[in-house]
């Protein structure tokens, strides 16, 4: 009885959190749009069969038809990938010199790593507006110092973007490889000195294969929201930096088109959710392998 | 158990009572003086509690989901005749509304193409979509005879070519841009034929690498702060700007001009929603606004012109004297009105708008 409750528990939490909701979202994506509230047919009102009967896949096959939408998808996994790896590459070296640092500094690292959570996301990114912009900090401190002779336009393109993401996600990324990296045993690179390994070689063979599964983490926590992000691109990017995030606000507030926001929520589910799925069950594979 | 089912009762009681003291006013940013708000709650003992937006969109997507928990709402026109086609407002209940009569019946008549015989809806402001410049700088970048009053200045690839660098802003609104370039190519501003709004999709294009942004709000303060010298945008908003930079004194001087080829005449109309908590309170807010010298303090303070006659006596000269706010004949004559779209011509008109802005 016990066990049936202890194993329900992550069940229920899947299907009252992901499965009932991307039901919905997945029937409106089936339905036709309507001047109504809400605003699309048919709805639970008419009937359980009114309501099955009148579905078709026809707002999907409109993606396929018009070539933003592709445009949008291929340019968000873009963005999400060249962040992804951005953050990896600003975020490792902050999570080894933590897991690196005296004992009794590690609280307050991880503390000074979560700070900025203090803060509403949306001021935070609002921020950048203020230092990025043609009289921003930047600008004014580049000028200042020389470097440049004319302020640079980084608001209102693609490099803010990429900015206020690795900003924004810095933490999701540190935090999983900080934990791989703390209870990395020391002894081990030790062991590789004494066998002949260079420091980089010890560090390329023992530290980051054993930080994988950090950086792993580390990697999905930063891509699967960047995938998706509206405030950013709304804030930073340009009227020329096409994501899925704003191609979805569009649809649901300029178009007040439901049933094909929801088309192209549900695709944006499946570009998620198979690569995930597919990736997990290699590691499976490989952990039974190793056994 | 009883003791639980009593303070459950109880803060049922309560928060019912709450609502009851409560009105909820969704309504444009920068649109309103806020001393009234505070009158308000002096002289009903009501909460007032008042959000902004800047966009019709973002208000009709509220409005369609249904519960938005407002109880006063500001669409215009369009976008209000469209609501209330879908069942989003209640009708107006005329005798809970004393001050009804200080209505403007010139205004009415226009506002009753969007809501027959006004039954859902009380006129709030109206105005025109123009042009708003920096003079100075314009003249400085154009010359003396620069086209500041004539959608050359806007459409032109040549000379936004030049008026780039000082900065353009168009208002993130396809229903007001797109009006705009089909009466720049001689078009019917208000037509719904996909193949003649096809036609305003190049001239936008063609001047789309010389904008520096589209937003409906933000123009306010970069025109008065001197950012940008050009705004395609709403009447009493550029003429707030122009008042800002004055009073910053800042040698900024702001002009806005109806364009000469024609205006979009719009309507920002008070309606209370279907489901609105509070109706009885709703009721009282519009008959707030409906009051002679509140609506002209409004207008005093937001340089808009409104739907109410007798608030005119107790207007500013600034404000009543302003041909800009209120036209004169001959402007009023060269004003025109649109329709809402029907919703397959609303997704080609969305995605021509996407097209322009992303160039995709």
């Amino acid at each position: 009885m016990r066990r049936a409750v202890l194993i329900a528990v992550p069940y229920v939490w899947l299907l009252a959190l992901f499965l009932i909701p991307f039901a919905v979202v997945f029937k409106i994506s089936l339905s036709d749009i309507a001047l109504a509230i809400p605003p699309y047919t048919p709805t639970a009102k008419d009937g359980i069969w009114a309501m099955l009967s009148q579905l078709d896949f026809e707002n999907f096959v409109f993606l396929t038809e018009d070539d933003l939408y592709w445009k949008a998808y291929l340019s968000s996994l873009q963005i999400a990938f060249i962040s992804t790896v951005l953050t990896l590459l600003v975020g490792y070296p902050m999570a080894y010199a933590m897991a690196r640092a005296p004992e009794q500094w590690r609280a307050t690292l991880l503390m000074l790593v979560i700070l900025p959570f203090w803060t509403s996301f949306l001021i935070r990114v609002y921020a950048w507006v203020g230092i990025l912009s043609g009289e921003g900090f930047l600008n004014q401190f580049l000028l200042w110092i020389g470097i440049i002779d004319a302020p640079l336009t980084i608001l209102n393109t693609n490099t803010a973007v990429y900015i206020g993401i690795v900003y924004t996600y810095l933490p999701f990324m540190i935090l999983p490889i900080y934990s791989a990296l703390d209870r990395l045993d020391g002894s081990l690179i030790e062991a590789a000195e004494d066998l002949g390994c260079s420091r980089l070689k010890a560090f390329w063979l023992v530290t980051i294969p054993l930080s994988r599964n950090g950086i792993i983490a580390g990697c999905f926590l930063v891509f699967i929201p960047a995938l998706g992000e509206f405030v950013i691109p709304s804030l930073l990017g340009g009227s020329g930096t096409l994501m899925i995030g704003k191609v979805l606000f569009e649809e649901f507030f300029s178009n007040r088109d439901w049933p094909v926001a929801s088309a192209v929520a549900v695709i944006l589910l499946l570009i998620l959710i198979i690569p995930i799925v597919l990736f997990q069950r290699n590691e499976q594979r490989q952990a039974e392998a190793e056994q | 158990m009883k003791k639980m089912m009593l303070s459950t009762v109880a803060i049922v009681a309560l928060t019912g009572a709450a609502m009851a003291d409560e009105v909820r006013v969704y309504n444009w940013s920068d649109y309103i003086d806020e001393e009234l708000l505070t009158k308000f709650e002096e002289e009903t003992g009501l909460k007032l509690i008042y959000d902004v937006f800047d966009s019709n969109e973002v208000l009709e997507t509220k409005m369609l989901a249904g519960s938005s928990g407002y109880d006063v709402v500001v669409p215009s026109g369009t976008f209000l005749q469209r609501q209330i086609s879908a069942g989003a407002f209640q009708k107006l209940d005329t005798s809970k509304l004393s001050n009804a009569g200080n209505l403007w019946d010139v205004v009415e008549a226009r506002t009753a193409q969007y809501d027959p015989d006004n039954a859902y809806s009380i006129n709030y402001m109206w105005g025109t979509t123009g042009i708003g410049v920096n003079v100075g700088k314009v003249q400085e970048i154009l010359g003396a005879d620069a086209p500041m009053g004539s959608l050359d200045l806007i459409f032109d690839p040549a000379n936004m070519e030049k008026l780039q660098a000082c900065g353009v802003h168009f208002l993130d609104a396809p229903t007001e841009m797109i009006p705009a370039a089909l009466k720049y190519i001689g078009e019917d501003p208000d037509s719904h034929d996909p193949d003649v709004l096809a036609k305003a999709e190049p001239i936008m294009s063609a001047v789309r690498p010389y904008v520096q942004k589209f937003h409906n709000s933000e123009y306010i303060n970069a025109l008065a702060n001197g950012d940008i010298c050009v705004a395609f945008g709403w009447s009493g908003d550029i003429l707030q700007a122009r008042d800002r930079a004055a009073e910053a004194e800042n040698g900024v001087e702001v002009a806005y001009n109806a364009p000469s080829e024609g205006a979009l005449m719009w309507f920002d109309q008070m309606a209370i929603p279907v489901d609105a908590p509070n109706p009885e309170g709703a009721h009282m807010f519009l008959n707030f606004i409906l009051d002679a010298q509140n609506m002209a303090q409004a207008s005093n303070y937001v340089y808009y012109a409104n739907g109410n006659i007798a608030s005119q006596e107790f207007l500013v000269e600034d404000v009543i004297g302003d041909p800009a706010i209120y036209p004169d004949a001959a402007t009023l004559e060269n004003l025109y009105t649109t329709t809402p779209y029907p919703a397959r011509v609303q997704r080609t008109v969305t995605r021509m708008w996407t097209k322009v802005k992303s160039g995709t």
